[in-house]
């Protein structure tokens, strides 16, 4: 029993010494909060691909109402949940998308980021990213209601981090609610998006 | 007995996982550090080979045909390389414009934590013209001492093979004229022209 808890502890702080190198920008030195290795998954959406996804109008750090609604018929709508500003992965998550807009534009997609955080955060967080060319929405007030919605709300009141890809339909096409503790590929995204052009 | 060989293999098989590119002289981003002889796969593009002089399949840094590497650790993800990107394209430029350090001075980018499409897709935002490379699992920034980013190393390469980090410094270069001037004194160039 005993060498079984041992292994689990190496294990324990093998993941927690790979996963330490997120956040390295030198652009947040000193600024970031690391949380240690998470649960990876702490809620069950009831979402799949194949339904109407569902509707929400939130704030903007730019001071915009965005809907989902306003896609409809027009774009294709990936959204971006991350679970909190100032950590690691997060702050390690949008700032490729900033310089991936081509990628978005060559599939007829919009992206919108969305977070729990109040928008004076998300003001100062995002603004440490450069001009990101995507709104970013606060999911703030009432706490979490679109994570919640989407079933996405982690037990701690912060959100899983999850991609959703939405048609111009309004029809999920594609769910990751990834482990909180890695950043989601790239690649992975833009094959889904590009499945929605054939 | 048994108990205790299983420890020393757990124990063991921890170490070994945790440091998967060996060789690191002490603290390497000191001056004077050993640059750990990491392999590299074989670039993509055939310029790109032609460039760094090595040989068909993965290869060791070692090999680059250099006096000089400049390894620049990075992220697609990262901000502030994103800002730094213009400036190390100038930098590199400045060493292709100059016949008499062109052959001596190689740079090459290892993308930190990036899939080979991540690399790819920073590599084209920015047009950069010099090797880059995935380092999906973050063994090399591991190996590297996981140094914030951007980072640069300046190696020199001996005539043995061996390696020493001459200078290396976290975040932007600043002036690529004056960054250039520093490399070329800190790794002895100018005394072999």
């Amino acid at each position: 029993m005993s060498i079984i808890r041992l292994f689990l502890t190496q294990i324990i702080i093998l993941i927690f010494s790979v996963t330490l190198t997120h956040g390295a920008s030198e652009q947040f030195k000193g600024k970031i909060y690391t949380p240690g290795m998470l649960k990876p998954v702490d809620s069950k959406t009831r979402l799949k691909a194949g339904m109407t996804a569902p509707s929400f109008t939130l704030p903007s750090v730019k001071g915009e109402k965005i809907s989902l609604a306003q896609y409809l018929g027009k774009k294709n709508v990936v959204i971006s949940f991350v679970p909190a500003a100032w950590t690691p992965v997060c702050s390690d998550q949008w700032p490729g998308y900033n310089i991936a807009k081509d990628l978005f534009d060559r599939n007829n997609a919009v992206l919108l980021g969305i977070s729990v955080d109040n928008i004076p955060t998300l003001f100062a967080w995002t603004g440490e990213m450069g001009d990101l060319w995507f709104p970013v929405l606060s999911d703030f007030w009432p706490h979490g209601a679109v994570s919640k919605k989407y079933g996405i709300l982690r037990s701690d009141g912060v959100s899983e981090r999850a991609i959703f890809v939405i048609d111009k339909k309004g029809v999920i096409r594609y769910i990751d609610v990834h482990d909180i503790n890695k950043r989601p590929a790239l690649e992975v995204l833009i094959k889904e998006l590009e499945k929605l052009q054939k | 007995m048994k108990k205790t060989i299983m420890i020393g293999i757990i124990l063991c098989l921890t170490v070994f996982l945790s440091v998967p590119v060996t060789e690191a002289g002490g603290d390497i981003t000191d001056k004077e550090g050993v640059f750990p002889n990491i392999t590299l796969p074989e670039p993509a593009k055939a310029y790109e080979k032609e460039y760094l002089g090595i040989p068909e399949g993965p290869f060791a840094l070692s090999r680059i045909k250099a006096d000089v590497v400049i390894v620049e650790i990075f992220s697609m993800y990262c901000p502030y390389c994103q800002k730094e990107a213009p400036n190390v394209n100038e930098f590199f430029r400045l060493i292709s414009q100059k016949a008499e350090i062109k052959e001596k001075i190689k740079i090459i980018g290892i993308g930190a934590g990036n899939t080979p499409f991540e690399v790819d897709v920073f590599g084209k935002q920015y047009d950069i013209r010099f090797p880059l490379f995935s380092d999906e699992s973050f063994s090399i920034h591991k190996a590297v001492g996981e140094v914030r980013t951007p980072y640069f190393f300046v190696i020199r390469i001996n005539p043995d093979g061996s390696s020493k980090v001459v200078y290396s410094r976290a975040g932007s270069i600043q002036d690529p004229n004056a960054f250039l001037d520093m490399i070329i004194q800190e790794a002895g160039l100018q005394k072999e022209e």
